[in-house]
């Protein structure tokens, strides 16, 4: 049986039928109707205003890519300018290869390109030698932690670095789902209060960041990039089979298959979540290390790099655990770390834990 | 007490120290030996397991202060072990010294689901038996009905009544001392049997007559197939389940209004409610959980939804039923012998249990994090139309379109665009001849059909609205609910209409309520009211009136009252 007509030009056979709707598509125009799809949330987001300077976090995966790509088609609709950041978190065998993809795509879209890497910022700690460090205390999946809080820090350097005044990642409907999946199981209060926006307005002095592709699924974000023939890297971080986010991923994969909205729907939960003004996130000053964001004395990046340093990497993880004061009580009930990680792509699941 | 995070990154592997079991004392009492084990490996004999569990009890009415001496609750049981160990403890709590004893007047409501289920009348029979029998031991006012009565409910169930003023603690004291003077007044005054009998009591102790409804025969029989009809014409098991859950809800606020009683208690766990939590979570229902999951629920006005076994986990009902011989009746639910992939519910399910079992704080993380959700919108706005079927304020805002939502109407008008719109047409129709007319009925009604699904689907929640997306036609719906939507429609339309034409004090209209203009899309509303017109203008005046001509609107106006 051939396939049907495609439903919004009626020339070509269809190609694909759309996971939300069961509309049937030929390629062209189901790319142009997912741009519209982003520029129509942006817009309507108000998320980069004309004249701004984007900094895309890009990591050499599929949503990082098709997020530049995209973002690229738009900027003269848009009015703004691109400048891609990478991060070099120092994982061998991994993010090398990444890294490789991220300059061909650089090349091809010319693009200015801007590595940042943990051993030049971070005082020559790499994710290996923190996984090292982690592992010698029986709970590896710590280092997943630390690589979250320091590539936000790190994305937050480059961003600066480039002249940038917003940033943006490329989170889409199921990561937003699983995160508040698993902020749910974790009991993180904080974040569940901080999340389900589009992003966040940027405040004390950190860069406002937003995620264009929030309301687009997975699915369909490969399906773009399978259609446009983008060329991403595509393996799973070395780290990431230990993560938490693991079993709220494959939650989701078996809510789909029941009800094929499940992240969307959850999506919808979380932008409507009330909780109670106790739980929310205390307002936020400034760190007294590096002066950037923080709800505590320190902020979460030189909380851990300090354990780091003494040889406690456990010491700013988890509740009710000091180390986050230079001095004083241990802090009280949930976690408040910085703000949301921006980081994007395939870093293993737990970094984005730390985005949600 | 340990961080999660510890718990996350070291499963459980076993017990702690494995000592031999005479050793092993009841932490409690020191003495006795255990029966089980709770918590973190807190092994309790078994009668500081009894005192800990009714102490729970005890504290969580004690605590929250919301049901008042003397107040009638309905208890909702449904034969399972949670909702029995609730009315034991209820029981139990009524017959102790009178410092102790609980204050409130209980009634015992059981709703047979069977027909839903699919189950033949004589399988309802028997479990009937069983329910009669267990109900009867227990001495309380007992209903039980059957679910087919949704087809006889008033619409006037789905409106939140006038609520009362929540009584504050003040109030609460106040109630109580004037309770026990008067307890007091009438021991001194030697009036009634017992020294500690109360008038509610009196109600109790006589035998129990009050039985409305003889189990002789079944339900009529066109009830029963309209519920089968119904339930089989939902596709996926996720809808049945939260349209049963609906219909059971509403049937139970009714037997309460009706025989008036003012709270209702249900059965649900720790665990159940953690699952309730996550399962709301996935169907859209972020706005709403702390309504659905939390104490007390007073989203229905005068009858308020109160969980008092909130703290208990699953293990600890199991145990208790089975160490004090708590009866419960076995009756198999919509998702018996479902696959587990078979619906949200039960994946949920599944996925906190088994999580549970690696990281054993799992249920109580979820529970303590929906402890601190609250019962308001997020954006702070807190009047507005409410859902027609779980009666929560509605939380989609059709201006928004960066959100969720917004996400997924932007996709079906983008589809429905393509194809031109099958709508009445802008010629009057009324006024041709026979043939035509009855074409441009069918073509009507059927557009009619359309419209009241929109106009019904426009009235719900987001989940409500990602439910009926399984519901392909909503005719088998029991009548309370469609009528219900229709006059809501009418009254927001003729609301709206009447807004525009009044150059009053727009502040004092319309009388019932604030009637916020994002939830009434323009378009299809005013066309679904010149239809409805056009309909009944066709039934009653062959030569009906032209649309638009503002004498003839005035006087379909009055017409409408006198249908309405």
């Amino acid at each position: 049986m051939p396939a049907p007509q495609c439903a919004s030009c009626h020339a070509a056979r269809a190609a694909l039928r759309r996971p939300r709707s069961g509309q049937a598509l030929c390629g062209a125009c189901f790319c142009t109707a997912f741009e519209a799809e982003v520029l129509h949330t942006v817009l309507a987001g108000r998320l980069l205003p004309p004249g701004a300077v984007v900094a895309v976090g890009a990591s050499g995966g599929k949503d990082s890519t098709v997020l530049a790509h995209v973002l690229r088609e738009l900027a003269p609709r848009l009015g703004v300018s691109l400048r891609l950041v990478a991060v070099d978190e120092g994982i061998g065998g991994y993010r090398d290869a990444a890294l490789a993809a991220v300059r061909r795509q650089a090349a091809r879209w010319d693009l200015p390109l801007t590595i940042v890497a943990y051993a030049d910022l971070f005082g020559g700690w790499t994710m290996d030698a923190v996984a090292r460090s982690t592992a010698g205390t029986g709970r590896s999946r710590a280092c997943c932690t630390f690589c979250g809080v320091l590539r936000r820090r790190a994305l937050e350097e480059g961003a600066r670095l480039v002249g940038a005044t917003h940033i943006v990642t490329g989170h889409n409907a199921d990561d937003m789902a699983e995160t508040v999946l698993m902020n749910f199981l974790r009991g993180d209060a904080g974040r569940l209060a901080r999340g389900g926006g589009l992003g966040s307005r940027g405040e004390g002095g950190a860069l406002p960041r937003c995620r264009p592709l929030q309301l687009a699924s997975q699915k369909e974000v490969v399906l773009y990039a399978h259609f446009r023939r983008l060329d991403y890297f595509s393996e799973e971080c070395v780290y990431a089979p230990e993560a938490f986010r693991g079993h709220a991923r494959h939650l989701l994969k078996l809510l789909e298959a029941a009800r094929p909205s499940a992240a969307l729907d959850l999506v919808h939960s979380a932008e409507r979540l009330a909780l109670a003004p106790a739980a929310r996130p205390p307002p936020p000053g400034a760190c007294s290390r590096c002066g950037a964001l923080a709800s505590r004395a320190l902020c979460q990046a030189c909380a851990l790099l300090n354990g780091l340093q003494r040889g406690r990497p456990r010491l700013a993880i988890g509740k009710g655990r000091g180390g986050r004061d230079e001095e004083g009580p241990p802090p009280p009930a949930s976690d408040p770390g910085s703000a949301p990680d921006p980081a994007a792509g395939h870093c293993g699941a737990a970094c984005k834990e730390r985005c949600g | 007490p340990k961080p999660f995070l510890d718990d996350i990154n070291r499963p459980r592997s076993g017990p702690p120290t494995h000592r031999c079991s005479h050793e092993l004392k009841c932490v409690k009492c020191k003495e006795g030996l255990p029966v089980i084990v709770i918590r973190a490996g807190d092994a309790f004999c078994r009668d500081c397991f009894r005192a800990f569990y009714i102490h729970k009890f005890r504290a969580v009415l004690g605590k929250n202060r919301l049901i008042f001496p003397g107040e009638k609750v309905l208890l909702a049981w449904s034969g399972g072990p949670s909702s029995s160990s609730m009315v034991w403890q209820v029981l139990e709590g009524l017959s102790r010294d009178s410092a102790k004893r609980l204050r409130f007047v209980p009634g015992v409501v059981y709703v047979d689901e069977g027909a839903a289920c699919g189950q033949s009348w004589k399988d309802r029979a028997r479990t009937l038996a069983d329910v009669k029998s267990i109900l009867q031991t227990t001495g309380f006012p007992w209903h039980i009905v059957a679910l087919e009565e949704v087809f006889a409910l008033p619409p006037s169930v789905l409106r939140c009544s006038a609520q009362e003023p929540v009584g504050t603690i003040g109030t609460y004291k106040v109630a109580v001392d004037s309770f026990l003077q008067q307890q007091h007044t009438l021991v001194a005054e030697g009036v009634g049997g017992s020294p500690n009998s109360t008038p509610g009591e009196e109600q109790l102790s006589q035998p129990c007559t009050q039985d409305p409804q003889d189990l002789a025969g079944p339900p009529p029989a066109d009830q029963t197939e309209a519920l089968s009809r119904l339930f089989d014409s939902v596709k996926t098991l996720t809808a049945k389940e939260e349209l049963l859950q609906t219909l059971r809800t509403h049937l139970i606020l009714h037997m309460a209004r009706t025989h008036g009683y003012s709270k209702v208690m249900t059965g649900d766990s720790c665990t159940r409610l953690a699952i309730k939590l996550m399962t709301g979570l996935a169907l859209g229902r972020g706005a709403f959980l702390a309504w659905d999951t939390g104490f007390s629920d007073e989203r229905h006005g005068s009858v308020v939804v109160v969980r008092p076994m909130r703290e208990h986990t699953l293990k600890e009902v199991a145990f208790y039923n089975r160490l004090f011989a708590v009866p419960s009746v076995f009756t198999p639910a919509i998702d018996t012998k479902a696959p587990e992939k078979a619906s949200i519910h039960r994946l949920m399910e599944g996925f906190l249990l088994r999580l549970q079992a690696q990281f054993p704080s799992t249920v109580s993380t979820v529970y303590r994090t929906s402890e601190k959700l609250v019962k308001a919108p997020r954006d702070g706005c807190a009047s507005g139309p409410r859902c027609l079927l779980c009666m929560c304020l509605l939380d989609v805002d059709t201006a928004d379109s960066a959100t969720a939502f917004g996400a997924q109407t932007q996709d079906c008008s983008q589809m429905q665009s393509p194809t031109p719109p099958a709508e009445a047409p802008t010629v009057p129709c009324c006024s041709t001849e026979v043939g035509r007319a009855q074409n441009c009925a069918q073509a009507q009604l059927c557009s009619h059909r359309e419209d009241s699904r929109a106009c019904v689907i426009e009235q719900l929640c987001y989940s409500c609205r990602v439910n009926m997306k399984d519901v392909p036609s909503l005719d088998p719906l029991p009548p309370y609910i469609l009528a219900e939507a229709q006059l809501r429609s009418q009254r927001y339309g003729l609301a709206t209409w009447l807004g525009e034409c009044w150059r009053g004090p727009s502040r004092h209209w319309p009388p019932w309520g604030r009637v916020p203009r994002v939830w009434l899309p323009p378009g299809p509303r005013r066309r679904s009211r010149s239809i409805w017109w056009r309909a009944v203008t066709m039934t009653c005046t062959p030569a009906g009136a032209e649309p638009g001509c503002p004498r003839s609107r005035r006087a379909r106006m009055g017409r409408q009252h006198v249908i309405v």
